[in-house]
């Protein structure tokens, strides 16, 4: 497995697509620092940053990946290694390389700026999404086998997250405006990775006194030892299930 | 004619020559300045050393000049009022007063002014206190210089700095206010000037006024206050060259103006605030020349004003530079400097050809709908906002400035 692991990385470190990825966080990172006198909107620019091209590269990248890898990965399991060796390692070794992109390109100078708590929420939160985009584009990749189909299923999730989900949210809010719906909104946004990652964040942020009294009850609650654990627990949710169920059918197809 | 003038400046000398010059020091008879004010006749000058005295409580009752040489220590040990005035014409110069009893029931002050006129109240420090200076039913009063700084407690069992209740002709200039739960408040103070006082860490509002007519607020500085300021119920008040900063939180304001006339906010700034200026029941305001820089809304304006005028102000990365509840609105914008701005110049005469229109459509959603705010910076409430931008239908049609400035206003 370890072979393996070390294998697959080798091989996507020289497709090159992750050493741009590198740089444009990069030069991202540093542009929104120098043009911002204030560290606090910078972080709110990353932010957005983080929240539109982590899932999407992410998503796009793993998918790739996987169909390319796809007659290596027939020949692998001539081999007497298990499948979920093999996926795992997959999975694994994606993350590995997009996580150290994510660490090369953002981490390094967020810490060298802003060496605060709000800085490593960024850095949780974008390790987080990559971890459960990737495990999702891995679910839709196992499930369909025509590349044109998987890769167009990606963008489609991607845009499903950052639009028409909160396009839903925005509609169940006014349709049901006359209801308490604080615990209903907290449940809505657990159930969009995206979502819950700038929500998290926000709150550690000082914008989150724009957000008045519904933010105050929020905050009381991701503040709160119970919040963090909950938005941790949705967010191993957000890992754990897609990729248990790529594992389980990745060992009952057909390839 | 002659003769009259000559008896009257004998009067006044003999008036002033019979007014003593009384000297207190602590070792001499401690805890025992009421002894001495008691026995002093009207005008008398009373000098306390520099020392502690403990367990003070004074009452005045008469005409009399309490000077303090370096800076002598009133204490209160806890238990009661510090000092009452119940006289007109008098002077407290130089002292510091400290630990004043505290009181739900009783409004226990440093300095309590009652029925008193002619009141100067100088370079004193009073730390420590339920209240700081605490006047009511007088006029003509001076507080000046007074450093008050107190220990807040909860809002309801915390004292106010300076609290004026029913007074005229009150000059309070630069004193330095904070850790009290409203730093200058107001209540039937008419035709006075508060000028260059720093108001601070104040629990609840740096400034608090209500039914104050006439007033005159110049060059202070209302920073970290719990709440920032509130103004209410009040005509013919005039804020010019005040400073609001870093009034942060989930309910604070800059200044929160409810039912506010015909008054002028001229030349202020409004830095980091969560709101700038909240506008409710408000007529007839001229905002001019205001900067709005950093903060959550620099503006909000509800339905229910009418006939403001905003003009010469520059709106600069602000969250939100206006908004508003209602799709209607009486008031007018022209010649700010907005840094959205997106328009055009063909002319050159530095004004925008077409109209800005500064809400957005994200800030009405949310004031229809406060859940809403949890969408705050998601990607498509930006995508909403520039459909919005591009083809203006929910926001207010006649909320727009029709000649922006391109370039800052000097201020």
């Amino acid at each position: 497995m370890k072979e393996l692991i070390l294998f697959t990385i080798k091989d996507i470190i020289k497709n090159k697509v992750i050493i741009a990825y590198t740089l444009f966080l990069l030069v991202t990172t540093l542009v929104l620092f120098s043009l911002e006198d204030n560290s606090g909107k910078a972080i709110l620019g990353i932010l957005n940053t983080i929240l539109i091209v982590t899932p999407i590269i992410t998503l796009i990248f793993t998918t790739i990946q996987y169909y390319n890898s796809y007659e290596f990965i027939e020949l692998i399991l001539s081999q007497p290694i298990s499948r979920i060796s093999v996926i795992i390692s997959e999975y694994v070794a994606i993350n590995i390389a997009l996580i150290m992109a994510v660490a090369a390109g953002m981490g390094i100078p967020l810490l060298i700026f802003s060496p605060e708590k709000e800085a490593l929420w960024l850095l949780m939160i974008s390790v987080f999404l990559t971890l459960s985009c990737s495990a999702i584009a891995l679910l839709i990749s196992v499930y369909i086998r025509d590349k044109a189909k998987g890769i167009g299923t990606s963008l489609l999730i991607w845009f499903y997250f950052n639009f028409i989900y909160d396009g839903i949210i925005l509609l169940i809010l006014f349709t049901f405006s006359e209801y308490p719906l604080e615990k209903p909104t907290l449940a809505l946004i657990a159930l969009n990775p995206i979502d819950l990652a700038r929500v998290t964040v926000m709150l550690q942020l000082d914008i989150s006194a724009l957000m008045g009294y519904t933010g105050a009850l929020y905050k009381d609650f991701f503040g709160s030892m119970t919040g963090i654990f909950f938005s941790m627990g949705c967010f191993a949710l957000w890992i754990i299930i897609p990729l248990w169920i790529t594992i389980v059918h990745f060992g009952k197809k057909d390839l | 004619m002659k003769k009259t003038k000559a008896t009257i400046i004998l009067f006044l000398l003999f008036y002033y020559g019979f007014a003593n010059i009384i000297n207190i020091h602590p070792e001499s008879i401690s805890n025992n300045i009421q002894k001495y004010i008691d026995k002093a006749s009207y005008g008398d000058t009373i000098v306390i050393h520099p020392g502690i005295y403990t367990s003070v409580s004074l009452v005045l009752q008469k005409s009399l000049h309490l000077i303090g040489i370096n800076k002598p220590i009133l204490d209160g040990d806890f238990k009661n009022e510090l000092l009452r005035i119940n006289a007109d014409n008098v002077t407290i110069e130089g002292f510091i007063f400290r630990n004043s009893g505290k009181s739900g029931m009783n409004e226990i002050a440093g300095i309590r002014c009652i029925d008193a006129n002619k009141i100067i109240i100088i370079n004193n420090e009073i730390i420590n206190c339920h209240f700081g200076i605490h006047i009511s039913n007088s006029s003509t009063l001076t507080i000046q210089n007074n450093i008050i700084k107190g220990t807040p407690f909860e809002e309801q069992n915390t004292g106010n700095g300076i609290h004026l209740w029913k007074c005229n002709y009150a000059n309070i200039f630069t004193n330095n206010i904070s850790g009290h739960r409203d730093g200058i408040y107001f209540e039937f103070v008419t035709n006075s000037t508060i000028q260059d006082n720093i108001s601070t860490f104040n629990i609840r509002y740096g400034l608090h006024f209500m039914f104050s007519h006439s007033n005159l607020y110049l060059c202070n500085e209302f920073i970290q206050n719990g709440a920032g300021v509130a103004v209410m119920y009040s005509k013919n008040v005039r804020m010019e060259e005040n400073t609001f900063i870093k009034n942060w939180g989930a309910s604070s304001y800059g200044i929160l103006l409810k039912d506010i006339s015909d008054s002028w906010i001229y030349n202020n700034k409004f830095l980091y605030n969560t709101i700038g200026i909240h506008f409710e029941g408000t007529s007839r305001i001229e905002v001019v020349r205001n900067e709005f820089q950093n903060n959550g809304w620099a503006i909000k304006v509800l339905a229910s004003c009418m006939d403001n005028r905003f003009e010469h102000n520059n709106f600069i990365s602000n969250s939100f530079d206006v908004a508003t509840n209602g799709s209607l609105s009486l008031n007018t914008f022209s010649h700010n400097y907005w840094d959205k701005y997106e328009g055009y110049d063909l002319n050159h005469d530095g004004l925008g050809d077409v109209p800005f229109y500064p809400v957005n459509l994200y800030s009405m959603i949310v004031e229809q709908n406060p859940n809403t705010i949890i969408l705050l910076r998601s990607t498509l409430i930006g995508f909403l906002d520039k459909a919005e931008k591009a083809i203006p239908s929910l926001t207010p049609e006649n909320l727009k400035d029709s000649s922006p400035f391109l370039k800052l206003n000097s201020l």
